[in-house]
């Protein structure tokens, strides 16, 4: 055993300022920051539409304006990144395997984005959105 | 074999990145046009309330909104470590914590409407 044993300095704090690779690992890590707050907004919603049509009309009223809109957009941006990246996941978390073979990762990338834009249209149609 | 409840937590998070994945660009897009001055017909008080009046509205507000905290819930357990902070047994119960008053709440409102 040295007695001079290297040791390398390792944030634990700021670690992830070191590679590239880490950033992108922490930018997917946080998109549940978003994800979280938009729950919360939800659950807003609800404790309002729960009190009447007044506290309803005031809870869209107090969500107009261009900071609520920034602030939306913020999550937006979030949760499609955690979309992407759940999406691109998905042939190492569940392969197919048919006989010897594994379907390509990308047929199951591809489903799953087909997927999520009939979802999206399936929602918005519902939601009465031209 | 040693017992663990990390399945249980794990699942609840794969569950919800899973439905956000589906779900929550969309969602956050009804919402964005909300604040935007461009609200959807969904965002009518009758229209609201009789989508989270029926037995299947109330179903899938509760699956969006718990899933989606538990899946934030576990995830940022993990990410406070990647952060620094090293205490993962209050972090842990706090998070958990959290997303099950979330939890019940939403199933308290929703029973209410």
């Amino acid at each position: 055993m040295s007695r001079r044993p290297f040791v390398r300095e390792v944030s634990k704090t700021r670690w992830y300022f070191k590679h590239p690779r880490y950033l992108r690992y922490m930018s997917r890590e946080i998109t549940c920051i978003f994800i979280g707050a938009f729950a919360l907004l939800l659950l807003c919603a609800v404790l309002h539409l729960s009190r009447g049509q007044a506290a309803w009309e005031s809870f869209l009223a107090a969500l107009q304006g261009p900071w609520s809109a920034l602030g939306l957009l913020v999550i937006l941006a979030f949760a499609l990144h955690n979309t992407t990246s759940w999406f691109n996941v998905t042939p190492k978390a569940m392969p197919v395997q048919i006989g010897e073979d594994f379907l390509p990762g990308k047929f199951i990338v591809a489903a799953h984005y087909l997927a999520w834009i009939l979802a999206s249209v399936l929602v918005l149609y519902f939601a009465g959105v031209r | 074999m040693a017992k663990s409840n990390k399945p249980i937590f794990w699942s609840l998070f794969a569950a919800g990145g899973t439905l956000a994945a589906f779900l929550a660009p969309v969602l956050v897009l009804l919402f964005l046009l909300v604040a935007l001055g461009r609200a959807p017909d969904l965002f009518s008080y009758a229209q609201a309330h009789a989508f989270a009046a029926h037995w299947l509205g109330k179903l899938f507000l509760l699956a969006v909104i718990t899933l989606f905290l538990w899946h934030a819930a576990h995830r940022l357990r993990v990410t406070a470590h990647d952060f620094g902070l090293r205490q993962d047994a209050i972090v842990a119960v706090l998070v958990y914590l959290a997303a099950a008053a979330g939890t019940v709440m939403s199933v308290v409102l929703l029973l209410r409407i």
